[in-house]
């Protein structure tokens, strides 16, 4: 695969690789997504909208340059503004996340100046770049200060720096995601007209999406790291009517999976804390349109849970063999689920019912 | 309410925006409100506990998403936004003849493309409070200079007529997705910006802000009570 190198989410020319409950492949263009639905399948989006996730500053005990990445959060509240981050030492995005320095020793109390904002180290989690931080001062202000001084959590395979309109999906609402909810670069509003002709539901959930990796391979073992989630009382209601109906869940993008499997489709907000992969026995979703991602990406873990791992493989081998693009501003693969579902959705829509 | 209404107001710190401000609180919605100095910001803020006020410029396309981001963090969503901030062109007012191009862009930034980049990034928002069935709602704050052609009113006069016709437009193609667009004239007020445009005139002839306030406020819940019906 190659890498989408501009961030040109909605390329009318975008591909999708179709892979079928029993396997098959297809290739398709991505803007016949609604062909592959049926009247009455529910398609379920994460409306999270991207933060500025990355500040830069001086860490003051040491007076060293740092880059800050927000990237956990334990809720969605307002006046949380406590939150997990990875931090570096100076550079920026061109570097490989791989490749860039670690920060100065970090130390619980340690005071960090992120630009306008003032953080405090509140305690160390078991490595040298991930702290649990606290920003000082009035709630609005640290918004505030996130929204001017931040800058998009950035890839160094782009040939341009990302603007914050670049990581925010055409239904982006509420901002708690750390990194783009990418999936949601294949919708928009054109597409969600289509859906609406065709019998197809919309609904969307809030997951702050964390980020897809610190460029340390033993905190990359830790991600996705526990993530906050909103599933409405709409958005269950409407899931509970495709059901009864016999429609198909549509998950656009893994963090759609992982806040629908934890919920159980119910409308609520708790945490998702629970890895989505092959063992995964998926109660809600039966579909997942998702990034091309590659088997060392945490994302192909949960493919693994919808298909076995020697389709995945010939579905890896044609994305290859035809070129796909990757990463957050590629191409599209849709999953459906390998089984039919048929008596297990019965017995749910009837206890529902 | 027991479900507050969350209203983000822009230009909200003088003029019609305050009044709505001050409106739209006392009737127990939450609120955001935008406008370019910090130090009214700060103040009306502080005068109304439990409003957010955000700094920032909807006519600067780099302050759009930083201002929906504290809007949406602040309230947790939208069900209502009001474009109300607006700019006269060049004052005193001036003939088209005698109009510069980049004076004629300025306003234009400001009175079209400012709600359109702002009701953009915010319509993910707007759409998700009309799909839990709170309703939402635009109102973008018109003129009859939208409509009528005055004499030296040009860059305004159109600039308002591209945001009326915009809204129709917004409307018919977002009437599906549940979000209901206004465009209303609230009348000569006495308001800063009257007075810029016309500083000779009688305030005591001019409609005052807070009972514009009131009839934009009764026609936003309106609105929203029609799409609950």
């Amino acid at each position: 695969m190659i890498a989408a190198a501009m961030p040109s989410p909605r390329r009318a020319d975008a591909r999708l690789l179709v892979v079928s409950e029993d396997g098959s492949l297809a290739h398709a263009l991505r803007s016949s997504l609604t062909d592959h639905l049926k009247p009455r399948d529910l398609v379920i989006a994460n409306d999270a909208a991207t933060l500025p996730a990355s500040l830069h500053g001086i860490h003051l005990p040491s007076a060293v340059p740092i880059e800050v990445r927000l990237a956990g959060r334990s809720s969605l509240a307002h006046d949380d503004v406590r939150f997990t981050a990875v931090v570096f030492g100076a550079g920026d995005w061109r570097t490989r996340t791989e490749d860039r320095r670690p920060p100065p020793p970090l130390a619980q109390g340690d005071r960090l100046a992120l630009g306008p904002l003032v953080a405090k180290v509140e305690h160390m989690q078991r490595h040298e770049r991930l702290v649990v931080l606290k920003f000082d001062g009035p709630v609005d202000g640290v918004w505030a200060g996130i929204a001017r001084h931040g800058r998009p959590i950035q890839y160094a395979y782009l040939a341009r720096a990302l603007a914050l309109w670049d990581v925010w999906t055409p239904v982006a609402a509420v901002p708690v995601a750390f990194e783009a909810p990418s999936a949601g670069f294949a919708l928009d509003w054109s597409v969600l007209r289509t859906l609406r002709a065709r019998g197809v539901e919309f609904a969307t959930i809030t997951l702050a999406a964390g980020i897809a990796s610190t460029g340390d391979p033993v905190l990359d073992l830790r991600l996705p790291f526990d993530e906050p989630y909103r599933v409405t009382a709409s958005t269950a209601s409407a899931i509970r009517r495709a059901r009864a109906q016999g429609g198909r869940i549509i998950a656009i993008g893994t963090t759609v999976v992982r806040a629908l499997e934890h919920s159980g489709g119910h409308a609520g907000e708790a945490v998702a804390d629970t890895r989505i992969g092959a063992g995964t026995q998926l109660r809600a979703v039966d579909a997942l349109l998702s990034g091309t991602h590659e088997p060392n990406e945490s994302h192909y873990q949960v493919l693994r849970a919808f298909q076995k791992d020697d389709v995945l493989a010939r579905a890896t081998a044609a994305l290859e063999a035809s070129s796909y693009r990757t990463h957050e501003f590629g191409d599209s693969v849709l999953i459906f689920l390998r089984q039919a579902r048929v008596v297990k959705t019965e017995l749910e829509s009837a206890t529902l019912a | 309410m027991t479900n507050p209404l969350r209203v983000a107001i822009t230009g909200g710190t003088s003029g019609l925006g305050l009044a709505l401000v001050r409106e739209l609180r006392r009737r127990g919605a939450r609120i955001a409100f935008v406008a370019r100095t910090r130090e009214h910001v700060d103040r009306v803020a502080r005068e109304l506990p439990g409003t957010h006020g955000i700094v920032g410029d909807v006519a600067r396309k780099d302050d759009i998403h930083p201002i929906a981001l504290q809007i949406t963090a602040a309230l947790g969503g939208l069900d209502v936004l009001v474009n109300n901030a607006s700019s006269l062109g060049p004052t005193p007012l001036a003939l088209l003849a005698d109009t510069e191009c980049e004076d004629f862009a300025v306003a234009l930034e400001t009175n079209v493309l400012g709600p359109f980049r702002l009701t953009k990034a915010l319509l993910g928002a707007l759409t998700a409070s009309a799909r839990e069935g709170r309703g939402a709602v635009v109102l973008n704050v018109s003129s009859d200079a939208a409509i009528n052609a005055y004499a030296k009113w040009g860059v305004y006069g159109a600039s308002k007529a591209a945001l009326r016709h915009m809204s129709a437009i917004w409307g018919e193609e977002l009437a599906a997705d549940g979000v209901l667009f206004l465009s209303l004239d609230p009348g000569d007020m006495d308001t800063p910006l009257h007075a810029q445009a016309v500083p000779d005139a009688d305030p005591a002839q001019l409609k005052r802000p807070e009972a514009a306030a009131r009839e934009l406020s009764d026609a936003i819940l309106a609105a929203l009570a029609k799409e609950h019906a």
